[in-house]
């Protein structure tokens, strides 16, 4: 392959970028991936038992982007001074190869039908009046029909473990009646219950609820996937969230696509490359390539390529897009652009009960992608008429295996010690007797919540910062209060000895100094009108059509459901209509 | 709160005498060293080289405050060893050597402006920095106070002190107290729970305590055994058990 041009250039070596790679090079095509981070090789890295090591992994994070080099700045509001994002806390980007895909936890859902299509089904059902002036509510342009066939490859590459609800309009299994209809069923079957699992499982039942196991990227068996890539059955280390898989068992780019592509010719991966733009023509409608900075040589570097995938964490194709000149920069005050613009999160809020002392949760079992939940409070799946938000949240029991160091360090607040010997009273009760049941929502975007490059702050290439603005608004507050209310009977139905159902509040800001979730989205959105979209429904740019977007930046609206497995269709979609239609004839694949 | 729980290993012998420790380590050594564990190796010469530690980064005085006041945050009680007896102290001084200790993964680049609390670090301060600081801004404070050392006070002076750290309602003259008391309290939570590796949680007390199995890692025959605890002691990933 020649060094200086490729067929297309991937920029990014996570979950996105790889099933790109993967599909491109079946199609033909040379391929190169540009990642900013280093090589991760599991069998090296993540070999036990070096890798379980809550201190090097979790802690000092091992696996994360090092802010040190970029970073964000955080303002809550359009009138505040955002300040730097010093310290990994709220959210935890991934770096190198593999992406946050290596260090995820493998919680694998589809995304829900309705969620795909939110405005409509919301006016459908209450009317246009229900949505709240300036929440930029839109559907996505493209339907869970049309989707199924991606989310269905998507789950036999990555080795879901599930269990079915229906399968071509038939029950099959006790899996999620609000599940949509599937293909095919998950190609393992659903991981055990853990005690706690099982145990909020009976309770929600008991309460009324609809318990379902959820589909997890964790082997529940010995699996070989369609591109022969082979995974061990997980064995419930808990050390999934922030690690990566000794055993093989939890899906990742590294395990599951690029052993595979690795071996193809046409393929060619390089490390260290830090992509400053894409390069435009004077027309700005076409990319001739990329501009990226060797970091270890702190040597520029220009790539010529046909076709320019940007498949970065969703903030930095974002931030890559404004850098780069792709489509118009979103103005909060005219409404005016759509690059930066629907900047979501999820809300997620943790509660707790307490077991009796006799009662042991070994909550260092676990695995990231392992629980049961409830979607009664989820998506439209409940009566939102009477209670005047939009959105929902499943409610679970995941327990990914909690290790002591987070868990110490996390322990007491709310009118408990922090310290001395009250402190490790609660830290120890709560170590050996507690649940953690999580309400993981949906969060709505706003007119102005959006991201756009700041004024002050660069990066360590001399390139400015991407600026969030962002915080919580009463809509995902009321939902979140209202979900979490919900919990209350289970708890009583699991015998808890006391609890604690802890809620947002009204009025507090999103808060930069505790992790919540990693699970950012919007600010480049797919949808079906160029004033109010980044992207067609192809994740194709409206404006430099050799140029498309893959990622959760895509998400119009933070919906409940992990991203993960949405990214992973709309990656296999995308690729796909490239296959067809795009490569036969190159060009805006949607005409308005 | 709660108390004692008769499944609980945490009323045996928690800490194992050093030299033991070494012995276990030798013990094993023709296992890892053929696996060339660059990590057992280091652990090994450790132990032997530092036998009673010897702080690198901090002062014997600042040395004298950290084994102080870290015992006043985890302290040894019915549940347990404290921050002395797990060997907190020299985490944090072993830390201090590493990148962390520099903050290698915060972006430190200015300007540097304080905001709202929940806009998170905004100091221009690396951990090294931030403890050098504050252990002498803390002493200046604490000596203009009580009129002796911190390490000097007793137990329930510390704490007002710390307590006032914690707070917020101390300043440590450029440092807002909070900040640093977060480093400190968050610096002695992981010297407690840390693998040994990093010279802290010596003897696997902190894990003992907290029924926390370590670097076992595979939990396939207890997924669900009916709220029973499980079994077995904790195992570190130099191999080391309690």
């Amino acid at each position: 392959m020649s060094t200086k041009h490729a067929d297309a250039i991937i920029v990014g070596a996570g979950w996105a970028g790889s099933i790109m790679a993967k599909e491109l090079t079946e199609a033909g095509l040379s391929v190169i991936i540009l990642e900013r981070g280093k090589e991760h090789t599991t069998a090296v890295e993540g070999a036990y038992p070096e890798s379980i090591d809550e201190l090097r992994g979790a802690v000092r994070k091992r696996l994360f982007q090092n802010l040190a080099k970029t970073t964000v700045t955080i303002r809550n509001t359009i009138d505040q001074t955002a300040l730097p994002y010093r310290q990994l806390a709220a959210f935890l980007p991934g770096e190198g190869v593999g992406g946050a895909g290596l260090h995820w936890s493998g919680v694998h859902f589809r995304a829900d039908p309705n969620d795909l299509r939110l405005r409509s089904a919301v006016e459908e059902r209450y009317g246009k009046n229900f949505i709240p002036k300036d929440m930029n509510l839109q559907d996505y342009g493209v339907t869970y029909a049309e989707l199924e066939p991606f989310f269905d490859k998507a789950e036999k590459v990555f080795g879901t473990s599930g269990t079915a609800y229906t399968v071509n309009g038939k029950v099959v299994g006790n899996g999620n009646i609000f599940a949509p209809d599937r293909s095919s069923d998950f190609p393992l079957p659903a991981m055990k219950d853990t005690f706690t699992a099982a145990t909020f499982r009976q309770a929600a039942q008991d309460a009324g609820y609809h318990p379902y196991s959820l589909p997890a990227a964790n082997a529940s068996k010995p699996y070989t996937n369609p591109y022969g890539c082979q995974m061990g059955p997980c064995n419930f280390c808990g050390y999934c969230s922030g690690y990566d898989c000794y055993l093989y068992s939890k899906a990742s780019p590294n395990v599951n696509i690029l052993p595979a592509l690795r071996q193809d010719p046409r393929f060619k991966l390089i490390t260290n490359a830090h992509v400053l733009r894409v390069d435009l023509d004077n027309t700005k409608t076409k990319a001739t390539g990329v501009t990226y900075l060797e970091t270890t040589t702190e040597k520029e570097v220009s790539l010529k390529a046909d076709l320019v995938i940007l498949s970065a964490f969703q903030f930095h194709n974002v931030h890559l897009m404004l850098l780069s000149g792709i489509g118009k920069p979103y103005d909060p005050v005219k409404n005016t652009g759509t690059i930066g613009r629907n900047f979501v999160y999820q809300t997620i809020t943790t509660s707790r009960v307490w077991l009796p002392e006799n009662t042991h949760t070994n909550q260092f079992i676990g695995a990231g992608g392992v629980g049961v939940a409830i979607d009664d409070f989820n998506s439209l799946n409940f009566d939102h008429g009477p209670l005047g938000f939009v959105g929902g949240s499943p409610v679970w029991v995941n327990q990914a295996g909690t290790k002591p160091i987070t868990s110490a360090v996390g322990t007491g607040g709310h009118g408990t010690p922090r310290w001395g010997s009250g402190y490790k009273d609660a830290l120890i009760d709560t170590y050996k007797h507690s649940i953690a049941i999580d309400a993981h929502g949906s969060n709505m975007a706003y007119r102005d919540i959006f991201l756009d490059l700041d004024p002050t702050w660069k990066d360590a290439y001399g390139q400015p910062l991407l600026r969030m603005t962002f915080t919580w608004k009463d809509n995902d507050v009321r939902m979140n209060q209202y979900v979490v209310s919900k919990i209350a009977p289970i708890a009583r139905a699991m015998g808890a000895t006391r609890s604690s159902l802890t809620h947002l509040e009204f009025g507090q800001p999103f808060d930069t100094r505790h992790y919540q979730t990693t699970h950012l989205g919007g600010g480049a959105i797919m949808g079906e009108n160029p004033q109010t979209s980044a992207l067609n429904r192809y994740l194709q740019s409206w404006d430099v059509s050799n140029v498309f977007v893959i990622g959760s930046n895509a998400f119009p609206q933070g919906m409940g459901y992990n991203p993960t497995g949405t990214v992973a269709a709309l990656a296999y979609w995308s690729a796909h209509h490239i296959r067809t239609l795009y490569l036969k004839s190159p060009g805006p694949m949607v005409q308005v | 709160m709660v108390k004692s729980d008769p499944t609980s290993p945490s009323k045996t012998t928690l800490a194992l005498p050093r030299r033991s420790v070494t012995n276990a380590l030798l013990g094993s050594t023709a296992f890892w060293l053929t696996r060339t564990s660059t990590a057992v190796a280091r652990g090994l010469a450790d132990e032997a080289a530092l036998a009673p530690y010897k702080p690198v980064f901090f002062t014997a005085d600042e040395y004298a405050f950290l084994l102080a006041a870290t015992e006043r945050l985890f302290p040894k009680d019915h549940n347990g060893p404290g921050a002395l007896e797990l060997g907190v102290a020299e985490f944090i001084d072993r830390q201090m050597q590493t990148p962390y200790g520099e903050g290698d993964n915060w972006y430190m680049s200015g300007p540097f402006k304080q905001g709202p609390a929940n806009l998170g670090y905004q100091l221009p301060l690396v951990p090294r920095a931030l403890y050098r600081q504050g252990i002498a801004a803390l002493d200046t404070y604490v000596r203009q106070q009580y009129g002796s050392s911190f390490v000097t006070l007793p137990s329930a002076k510390q704490d007002i002190v710390l307590t006032a750290l914690e707070g917020g309602s101390l300043q440590l003259q450029a440092i807002p107290g909070r900040a640093f008391f977060e480093q400190l309290r968050t610096n002695t939570l992981e010297g407690a729970f840390a693998d040994p590796l990093y010279g802290g949680n010596r003897g696997l007390g902190g894990w003992l305590m907290l029924g926390f199995p370590g670097a076992r890692a595979d939990f396939m025959d207890w997924v669900n055994q009916d709220g029973a605890a499980y079994p077995f002691p904790p195992v570190s990933i130099s191999g080391q058990t309690a």
